[in-house]
């Protein structure tokens, strides 16, 4: 995971609500392996028309490629396909901010280095009109080129740790090992039902 | 003791330790399917094994071909990678050709492997789906696999707990399926975000578990990771002779364990939702979303929001949903195609005949082989419906099956979302009842008006 420190670029916005996993990554893109990319497959169908030919207008087309997204509520709702979020990290985008986030996506990105950021309605009308910003994660803040005051946001703090150091929750976990083993030990002693009999039938 | 909630219990009970203001949980059943191979290869990158074994099981389905089309190598490809995945790790997988293969949010129940009082996680956002059965089961990440591969423990967030509550009863002829896309209408797609939902009330009781599957698997579609029906006598007595359920005096401690999983008197929850049964009728999707959905005697709504949906879908504001013609129907999908859903669709095909194509792909082989056995799948195929195999099929299109573009498909599914069935594709959500009346004029119809049983 690349490290998330302080990141400033261009803006792109997308004031749409519900978009949805399905959107950011069509199924038939999955078969890919990681290394192979998915960023020319990011929003394939809303970006391209049916003959491929890019959209006109459409916000991700910008010559400079942006590095930030703003769109609307419930941002990645739907499936649980962590694809959505490597299409965007492919395609270079490093923050999302919207009015809300798929639970599921919102816990993808942030181990993937792409942080969510969750604004309110009037934060949010602000940075759609920003053209290029500023985001400090470990200030938690988000520097529009307005003029006006930094914009606040909250992420979970272990995740917010990780990120900004690049860390890998796996290997995190691995530290704790011990007390895994000790709870299991217990729970399986007193319920033994929940081991299921896999010897063959 | 302060009260607690049926998922609180769970929690509790699986707690490693709690940190940064996260459970580092236990996890006690680890589904794969396909889509798993990001995690293997995360795995295969940093050296490790699959922590406990015993405790994964891998179905292949979302790649499996269901409609008589061969598999392209790729697709082939995909099933084949999760048998090589499996089989290096030691883990039990139900690939093609397996009678325990299914959709692994049909088959896994089926099994007897998803229990009450459960932790289970899968990569599939329908993993909720298990709750039915008084599990706490959520969908998570290809990061989160690997995760739970390595670890057997998933870190999450304590979820805020939610309460649906649906009094009285249902009316005839009106399902679950109806009643989840009535409450999705009612709160939308975001009403239960962070939130595990847990049902209650007389109507969730009466409820088959096959029904509360259908209502916890499109509990995703309101923004909740988790939906859970407290377990009873219905649970445990669906679960009896289920091949991996635990047998002997395993099952009579399981079945006092059971006894206990249930929200205490004076629970608090983060929200309150009632719902009056009666006031469900058959519902229909029309927009993008399964929150754009009305009764099928319902018109499609006029208005700028709703603009977009309408032009993608191809329907004018104040129009009728009922009577707008299809060009295909799917019966299948981790909602409805288990055994009873299939009845429900033969119930009102038997003796005539489909206007329109119409795929059937059932849940498991093993409902596919019971169907054969009593004569539905003859019902079918009498009607003129092709006769699938198991899989996800046309839900997601992943195993090379599409809608054509600008063609509209009622479906059994759980998402209308734009090209979730193919590029360009239209979707209606709907219960089997609902998709074998379609197919049976070629348009979305009111199945309480056609002249069949369905109100048995």
């Amino acid at each position: 995971m690349i490290p998330f420190r302080n990141v400033s670029g261009p803006v792109a916005c997308l004031p749409l609500d519900n978009i949805d996993t399905d959107q950011l990554i069509p199924a038939r893109f999955m078969t890919r392996t990681r290394s192979e990319g998915y960023g020319d497959a990011l929003l394939r169908d809303l970006r391209m028309d049916a003959n491929g030919k890019p959209v006109p207008d459409f916000p991700l087309h910008a010559e400079t490629g942006p590095v930030f997204l703003v769109a609307g509520a419930n941002f990645g709702c739907g499936s649980s396909r962590e694809a959505a979020v490597y299409a965007l990290a492919d395609f270079g985008i490093r923050a999302v901010l919207a009015l809300g986030f798929g639970d599921i996506f919102h816990s993808n990105a942030m181990k993937n280095g792409l942080l969510p950021i969750v604004l309110s309605l009037t934060d949010n009308a602000r940075a759609m009109k920003a053209g290029q910003m500023t985001i400090d994660l470990e200030a938690q803040t988000v520097t529009v080129q307005d003029g006006g005051p930094p914009l606040s946001f909250e992420v979970p703090a272990a995740a917010r740790r990780r990120m900004l150091e690049g860390l890998d929750e796996i290997s995190d976990t691995l530290t704790r090992l011990t007390s895994i083993e000790a709870h299991e030990a217990v729970a399986h002693r007193a319920r033994p039902w929940l081991l299921p009999d896999i010897s063959p039938t | 003791m302060t009260a607690q909630t049926l998922v609180e219990k769970i929690r509790h009970a699986h707690l490693v330790l709690h940190e940064d203001g996260m459970d580092l949980l236990a996890v006690d059943r680890h589904y794969l399917h396909e889509g798993s191979h990001h995690a293997f290869a995360r795995l295969a990158e940093m050296s490790l094994s699959v922590r406990r074994p015993d405790l994964t099981f891998g179905v292949a389905d979302h790649y499996v071909p269901t409609s008589g089309a061969p598999a392209t190598d790729v697709i082939a490809g995909m099933i084949e990678k999760l048998d090589r995945n499996g089989a290096a790790h030691g883990l039990s997988v139900f690939g093609r050709g397996d009678p325990r293969q299914g959709i692994v949010h049909v088959a896994m129940p089926e099994q007897g492997l998803t229990l009450p009082g459960n932790i289970i996680v899968c990569g599939d956002s329908h993993t909720a789906t298990h709750g039915a059965l008084g599990a706490w089961a959520f969908g998570i990440g290809a990061s989160e696999v690997a995760h739970v591969l390595a670890t057997q423990t998933l870190w999450q967030a304590p979820p805020k707990p939610m309460r649906i509550t649906v009094t009285g009863r249902l009316a005839e002829g009106v399902t679950a399926k109806d009643l989840s896309l009535h409450i999705i209408a009612t709160i939308r797609t975001d009403g239960a975000a962070g939130h595990a939902v847990e049902y209650a009330g007389g109507a969730i009781t009466a409820l088959s578990v096959e029904s509360r599957m259908t209502l916890c698997n499109m509990t995703i579609e309101m923004g909740a990771r988790a939906g859970i029906v407290p377990p009873d006598a219905t649970t445990a007595e669906w679960l009896l002779d289920r091949p991996y359920a635990p047998k002997g005096a395993a099952r009579v401690q399981a079945e006092s364990d059971w006894a206990i999983l249930a929200s205490d008197e004076g629970a608090r929850y983060a929200r309150e939702v009632t719902i009056a049964a009666a006031e469900v009728a058959p519902m229909v999707t029309w927009g993008t979303s399964p929150d754009e959905a009305v009764a099928v005697t319902g018109i499609v709504p006029l208005g700028e929001d709703t603009a977009e949906s309408r032009t993608y879908m191809d329907l004018e504001g104040g129009q009728p949903i009922e009577g707008v013609p299809v060009d295909m129907v799917f019966i299948g999908s981790c909602t409805n195609a288990r055994l009873s859903d299939l009845h429900e669709a033969a119930r009102v095909l038997k003796g005539g005949r489909t206007q329109v194509p119409l795929l059937v792909s059932p849940g498991s082989t093993a409902i596919a082989m019971e169907a054969e056995r009593i004569g539905l799948a003859d019902v079918f195929r009498a009607a003129g419906a092709r006769w699938g195999a198991s899989g996800c099929s046309l839900c997601v299109g992943m195993n090379g099956d599409l809608v054509a573009p600008g063609t509209r498909c009622a479906s059994t599914s759980n998402r209308n979302f734009r090209g979730r069935q193919g590029p360009g594709a239209r979707t209606h959500l709907m219960s089997p009842a609902m998709a074998a009346a379609a197919a049976l004029t070629g348009r979305i119809t009111d199945v309480r008006r056609l002249d069949v049983e369905v109100r048995s």
